[in-house]
């Protein structure tokens, strides 16, 4: 349990990663309850995406332990962390180029419940069922992707393959979602759009996100506490307002106390 | 010690072959960032041209030489970087591999179209004479020192050290390994990389030359064979140096020659070790050092910052069709099987339906390509090593426990599958060119481990196919058509599948795992189960192919299903188009149909069907839908404009208003 009552969905202990002789991470460890809204901030290089990589999966810490849902993730792979509830929106775009918009919403969903069998293909039992079009158009039409529905990823812009990677996220009803600077690539009126609707998702759907961001305003639109990093470390946690105006932080990113 | 001295010293020259060619790979990879399995040909080359300058012509050997080497070896380099390497993507690892196999399949069948058939016997030797015994190691009797051995040991030691200071104390050097990095980054830091690289190739050109005339010497008659079985056993050493070091895959290459060398003086000549681990061990140690070394699990990974300025690749023509053209299209494909169909058992002449049965037989191994590389996005280059598994399972079984071939056929296509699998589940850390050496050496140990135990698989002429194994139908039979209605059945059985799979649910998940292995984690695909599904059904698909191969020849032979046989197979196919099932068919019937056209032509001719196709996959850096595919869209284009009045499908489908231009591509 949190303070605030909630239980705690994410648990990060004592979270260590070198890379060769240079520490990423040193001893990170913070906690988000469910349906929190938290922003890991910190200037470039302060390990933020580092933490987010050990949390999926798909960088085995080198110290530490992290806990999903009071479950202990050890070894296990990414993709058995996203069935369990674990979306996430990278830093560096990952889609797929082949496939259309609604496809890889589609193939989220699919993933995400286990209905793609070899037989069903074989089969030609592979269509897509009205839950699935309807589950998908909704995802899509929460988003605003709807009118680029049948578009291949490969034809769109950078801002818009953003709200791909978070539709396919959200697809799958994760409970927390790891967003890694989802702002980047879009301009100030989809960045608020954005912002807004990270807020109402976490509302609505009580969905927890860990939110990395270097747009400080929109971290203070999405978030209920901020947890700042520098050189691998935390250098504080609380409250948005109150931990931008710490000495340390502003030392971190302004460099002046 | 005397007699073990006896048995190492004449492994050295062996070894010093490997260490050559290793330490050749090794540059050309450090220097270019390529992966060169065109080397073996590049030698092939040279050796070829300065035997014929010297043997046919009478030319002086130091006048061969610096046409053979010192003009030719760079100049191919060069020309390979400027037509081919140049324009691949440096993230495109599949399509450096694919243009070094075609080179390596299509260059030695090349030359004799250009020079005729020549049998060049006894070469003659650049520096030491080989047949003279200059001295005795350690004065004993049993390890002399000729000519061979000085050559191997002084040129391998001269080539390390010139190569070891180039690279880490010029400046050309520094600007080589930087330019491997990101040559278009070099670029912006105001160096000609061009220049720089086209420096590394013409380097690695001039010694992949030397080191063909100084193994030309070494076989009693030149063949390109030997070069390439040279080379395959010297990526063993080159793989224990993570392609990095020359020095360590010098040693491991003369290490390697000197313990073959050794265990087949030592070892009993009737044992099981001296017939199938001793002819294996390159390939042995290949294979272990893949599984244990983790440097070489991700080789082709590029490190280039700017790699994401490269487009994605081109839709198929069949997704950019309009839906009145597909109304068009899709019955005319239809008509087209039937028509083929009824000409088969009517009018077809009975050695034209031989050649197409056989094209049939080949379009179902070839489908197992579409699935592995199409589909899966990796390379196997032991498909028809699985072809052969199941071929001779079925085979066996019916030989010793009188099972029916095609029950048979299908046990041998769940081996050929579970081998496949095996591959899989044992290479999950490899990916790209690590995958695809896996695989070579998984069927080189086959080939010379199991495929070549006269006592399993009947020796050169393999096991003969008798009527009674097949049933009740004589499928056999010179006038009737049960082979082709059976093959036409299975065909179109595999074809469907393959299609199936492709839209399905594994499909769009095979398509997720293209696009971006860690995006596709990140939403609940397991990599891992995908990658053995998909080598299983690729294996399953090839074992049927190959037992129907077999039926069609009514023997089944090792030569049949060599790894040479492998590399050509990934060539053809991914000439047509290796993303979709009427690629890889199209494959089939042009590699038998121009197999029998080239009959009628001169015997130098012969191995041109190799060289055509070879050539059509050195498009594939630049098109890697295919030629065919290629120009399938183009058509389709073109009628859609002309004929059906739409704009022409560009590819890139329209992108709504409000979001930008489209940035293909961009940071993906």
């Amino acid at each position: 349990m949190t303070e605030r009552g909630a239980p705690t969905i994410l648990e990060v202990e004592g979270l260590a990663k070198s890379f060769g002789g240079v520490t990423a991470v040193d001893d990170v460890r913070f906690s988000v309850a469910a349906g929190e809204s938290v922003g890991l901030v910190g200037p470039n290089g302060a390990g933020k995406t580092t933490v987010f990589n050990c949390v999926c999966g798909q960088l085995r810490p080198d110290a530490g332990e992290v806990r999903f849902d009071g479950r202990p993730l050890g070894d296990l792979p990414t993709y058995r962390r996203a069935r369990m509830g674990i979306g996430r929106t990278y830093q560096r775009l990952e889609v797929f180029p082949e496939l259309t918009v609604r496809d890889h919403v589609l193939v989220a969903a699919r993933a995400h419940l286990g209905g793609g069998h070899l037989w069903k293909d074989l089969l030609g039992r592979s269509a897509t069922t009205a839950e699935e079009r309807r589950v998908v158009g909704e995802v899509l039409g929460l988003v605003g992707l709807g009118h680029v529905a049948d578009v291949p990823v490969a034809a769109l812009g950078l801002g818009t393959c953003r709200l791909v990677e978070l539709a396919r996220a959200l697809v799958a009803e994760p409970r927390l979602l790891l967003a890694d600077e989802p702002s980047s690539g879009l301009d100030a009126h989809e960045t608020r759009a954005l912002a807004a609707l990270l807020h109402q998702l976490q509302v609505e759907r009580g969905m927890a996100v860990l939110l990395v961001e270097h747009d400080l305003g929109m971290v203070g639109a999405v978030v209920d506490r901020a947890i700042v990093m520098d050189l691998g470390r935390v250098v504080a946690d609380g409250a948005f307002a109150d931990v931008m105006a710490e000495p340390e932080v502003r030392q971190a990113y302004l460099g002046v106390r | 010690m005397e007699q073990l001295l006896g048995f190492a010293v004449p492994g050295v020259p062996y070894g010093c072959a490997y260490a050559i060619f290793a330490v050749g790979l090794v540059l050309t990879y450090q220097a270019t960032g390529v992966f060169n399995f065109g080397y073996a040909a590049q030698a092939y080359v040279s050796a070829f041209v300065f035997g014929w300058l010297v043997q046919v012509h009478q030319a002086p050997v130091w006048l061969a030489f610096l046409v053979a080497v010192v003009a030719l070896g760079p100049g191919l380099g060069i020309a390979m970087d400027r037509l081919l390497f140049r324009r691949i993507p440096p993230t495109h690892g599949l399509a450096k591999v694919v243009t070094g196999l075609s080179l390596l399949v299509g260059i030695p069948s090349l030359l004799p179209v250009v020079f005729g058939n020549q049998n060049l016997v006894g070469l003659p030797s650049i520096a030491f004479n080989p047949n003279t015994v200059y001295f005795h190691l350690f004065g004993l009797a049993l390890a002399p020192i000729n000519g061979v051995f000085l050559s191997s040991v002084v040129f391998t030691a001269a080539i390390l050290v010139v190569l070891t200071v180039l690279l880490r104390a010029t400046p050309l050097g520094l600007e080589m390994r930087a330019a491997v990095e990101s040559r278009r980054l070099v670029q912006l830091e105001g160096v000609n990389a061009d220049r720089v690289v086209s420096a590394a190739w013409a380097l690695s050109g001039l010694m992949a030359g030397l080191a063909g005339v100084l193994l030309a010497p070494t076989q009693a008659t030149l063949q390109s064979q030997a070069f390439l079985t040279l080379m395959v056993a010297a990526i063993a050493a080159a793989a224990c140096a993570v392609l990095r070091s020359m020095s360590v895959a010098a040693a491991v290459g003369v290490l390697i020659g000197v313990v073959s060398l050794v265990a087949q003086g030592e070892l009993p000549t009737g044992s099981v070790w001296y017939s199938a681990v001793l002819p294996a061990l390159p390939f042995v140690v290949l294979f272990a050092a893949l599984l244990v070394v983790p440097g070489l699990r991700a080789l082709d990974d590029s490190r280039d910052p700017l790699a994401s300025v490269d487009p994605p690749p081109p839709p198929v023509a069949a997704s950019v069709r309009s839906p009145q053209l597909e109304r068009v299209v899709r019955p005319a494909w239809w008509l087209l099987l039937l028509a083929f169909a009824v000409s088969m058992l009517t009018w077809m002449p009975r050695a034209w339906e031989t050649v197409l049965d056989q094209g049939l037989a080949y379009g179902t191994v070839f489908l197992s390509i579409t699935l592995i590389t199409g589909l899966g996005g990796q390379l196997s280059l032991a498909q028809g090593t699985l072809a052969g598994v199941a071929a001779f399972t079925a085979a066996l079984l019916a030989l010793h426990v009188g099972v029916n071939f095609f029950v048979g056929a299908l046990v041998g296509a769940a081996v050929a599958a579970a081998v496949a699998a095996l591959l899989a589940v044992t290479s999950l850390r490899l990916r790209g060119l690590g995958l695809a050496l896996m695989t070579l050496a998984a069927a080189l140990l086959f080939d010379n481990a199991i495929f070549s135990q006269p006592a399993l698989t009947g020796g050169t002429a393999g096991i003969t196919l008798h009527r009674g194994w097949l049933g009740a139908v004589d499928f056999f039979d010179p006038n009737g058509h049960a082979f082709f209605v059976l093959a036409l059945a299975v065909l179109a059985a595999c074809a469907a599948g393959v299609r199936l799979v492709q839209r399905g649910t594994v499909g769009r998940e095979l398509a997720a795992l293209r696009g971006s292995e860690v995006g596709a984690a990140g939403i609940g695909i397991n990599l891992a189960w995908q990658r053995v599904l998909v080598f299983a059904l690729s294996g399953a698909v090839a074992g049927v192919g190959g037992a129907l191969l077999a039926v069609q020849r009514a023997s089944v032979a090792p030569g049949e299903f060599n790894y040479q046989l492998s590399l050509a197979m990934v060539v053809i196919v991914v000439t047509t188009g290796v993303r979709t099932v009427e690629g890889a068919i199209q494959a089939a019937f042009g590699f038998v149909v121009v197999q029998e056209l080239l009959q009628y032509a001169p015997q130098r001719f012969s191995g041109l069907t190799f060289v055509l196709f070879a050539a059509g996959a050195l498009s594939y850096a630049a098109h890697p839908e295919g030629i065919v595919e290629l120009q399938k869209r183009r058509w389709t284009a073109r009628v859609e404009r002309i004929v059906l009045r739409h704009p022409p499908p560009p590819g890139a489908l329209p992108v709504p208003a409000g979001f930008g231009e489209p940035v293909a591509g961009e940071q993906r």
